[in-house]
């Protein structure tokens, strides 16, 4: 189903529960963000290219991989934001398209070492694919 | 007292030490952990978009099933806490994931959050008492420097946890007085080790492990301790610093009780012990698609998966 950046934006905010007019733009979250230098997209500016229903260059973002779902920007926004989710929200976005996968089962046995703990591995599939 | 208990997927496979050194330790302590029958993988991560209804349903199952024994709900691993804390939240107070999850599950009495949610660590400090612990504990582990990490998931996003305080917290190094050694407070003990980024990005987890690491080695810390298995994971075979040994909290707790009196066998150590498949869960990590593997034997799990690789 083709949508629209607008509509796009507008689903995002629908399924992530984001209000991103509380934004203050403190930059706390990314502050925060242990991934944050790994990341071309910072966790503050998801909310502002939401807000500005940029989304074609949100769902192009490798900072999507990159989020840990640590929950720092969660917990330490003073604003009760929580950009994690909306990071979240473009993610699915991503992986809910045919061939939007980012990790597939026929990768896993090149990545599998002797002690890799079964939480590793569903964990990355309920991330990376659908 | 009888608490029921979910294991979850790694504590029947790879993280079997977190497990059997809980429940040897409950007994030593006067509680039972009681595992729910077929109980369902988590998924691992707590799926936060609210159109996401099949994600959560293995925890209402885990969580109605401790209900309709009218016990409270213990876990151990901190993904499984968070994931089951998290969903059990939502089915008290959002009104919509409740109403489409009971919708689909047609339970004889729609489940709305009446179960209490414990991680172990809170038996031992709100049922049992530090205090009483430390009474019981024969060996203490007088001399040792131990840091606590806590990582993310026990902690954030505290509103919902309620586990300790999310910035200063002070339940592990209460634990670790109660046996008898010292806590190492260092800044980064609840700070991120990466998560499942490390399937992927070995890089990044490289960098946040060393600065765990380094972080408690310079505070003066001879050891970690953790809940989680995947922590675990990440903490010993991530970064390149100078590794400090990491244990789970029961581990120590099970040495401290003198529990612990032989070395371990070749086959505990490998972590590819049988079990009954009526204690087993599903291991489900594709989500609410079932797999057709059952989780046992667990040492089938990677080949399981090579043959899945293979044949796409």
């Amino acid at each position: 189903m083709h949508r629209t950046e607008q509509e796009q934006a507008e689903l995002i905010k629908e399924i992530s529960g984001v209000n991103t007019k509380k934004c203050m733009k403190c930059g706390k979250c990314s502050a925060s963000c242990p991934a944050y230098e790994e990341m071309d997209i910072r966790p503050h500016q998801f909310v502002s290219y939401v807000q500005n229903a940029d989304v074609k260059a949100l769902l192009e973002s490798k900072s999507i991989w990159k989020c840990l779902s640590c929950f720092a920007c969660v917990e330490r926004c003073p604003r009760d934001v929580k950009p994690a989710k909306l990071i979240e929200a473009v993610r699915l976005m991503v992986i809910r398209e045919r061939g939007g996968n980012y990790l597939t089962p026929g990768e896993v046995p090149e990545l599998l070492d002797e002690e890799l703990p079964q939480q590793l591995l569903a964990s990355a599939f309920r991330k990376y694919s659908k | 007292m009888v608490y029921s208990y979910y294991p979850g997927c790694t504590l029947k496979n790879k993280a079997q030490d977190l497990d059997r050194y809980a429940r040897m330790s409950a007994e030593a302590l006067g509680f039972t952990l009681e595992e729910i029958e077929e109980w369902q993988c988590c998924g691992a991560v707590y799926p936060q978009a609210s159109d996401e209804i099949a994600t959560k349903l293995s925890a209402v199952r885990a969580l109605n099933d401790a209900k309709e024994k009218d016990r409270d709900l213990v876990t151990l691993c901190s993904a499984c806490h968070h994931v089951i804390k998290r969903v059990n939240d939502d089915m008290k107070n959002v009104e919509d994931i409740r109403t489409r999850a009971n919708n689909y599950l047609k339970l004889n009495t729609p489940y709305e959050g009446e179960t209490k949610v414990f991680h172990f660590l809170e038996v031992l400090r709100d049922r049992i008492g530090f205090d009483a612990v430390k009474e019981k504990v024969v060996n203490p582990l007088t001399g040792r420097k131990i840091g606590a990490y806590y990582g993310c998931l026990l902690l954030r996003p505290s509103g919902v946890m309620a586990f300790d305080d999310p910035e200063n917290p002070t339940i592990i190094e209460d634990f670790i007085r109660a046996i008898g050694a010292e806590p190492v407070v260092y800044p980064y003990r609840n700070e991120c080790c990466g998560g499942y980024i490390s399937l992927k990005e070995k890089a990044l987890v490289g960098n946040l492990v060393d600065q765990v690491m380094d972080s408690a080695a310079d505070k003066g810390a001879g050891e970690l301790i953790t809940a989680c298995p995947l922590c675990l994971y990440n903490l010993k075979n991530s970064g390149t610093s100078k590794k400090l040994p990491v244990h789970y909290i029961t581990e120590l707790l099970a040495e401290a009780l003198g529990l612990i009196t032989e070395s371990k066998t070749p086959q505990q150590a490998t972590g590819h012990q049988a079990c009954s498949s009526a204690s087993c869960g599903v291991f489900d990590p594709c989500g609410s698609r079932q797999m057709d593997m059952p989780a046992c034997p667990l040492g089938s799990l990677p080949a399981g998966i090579k043959e899945v690789g293979k044949g796409a």
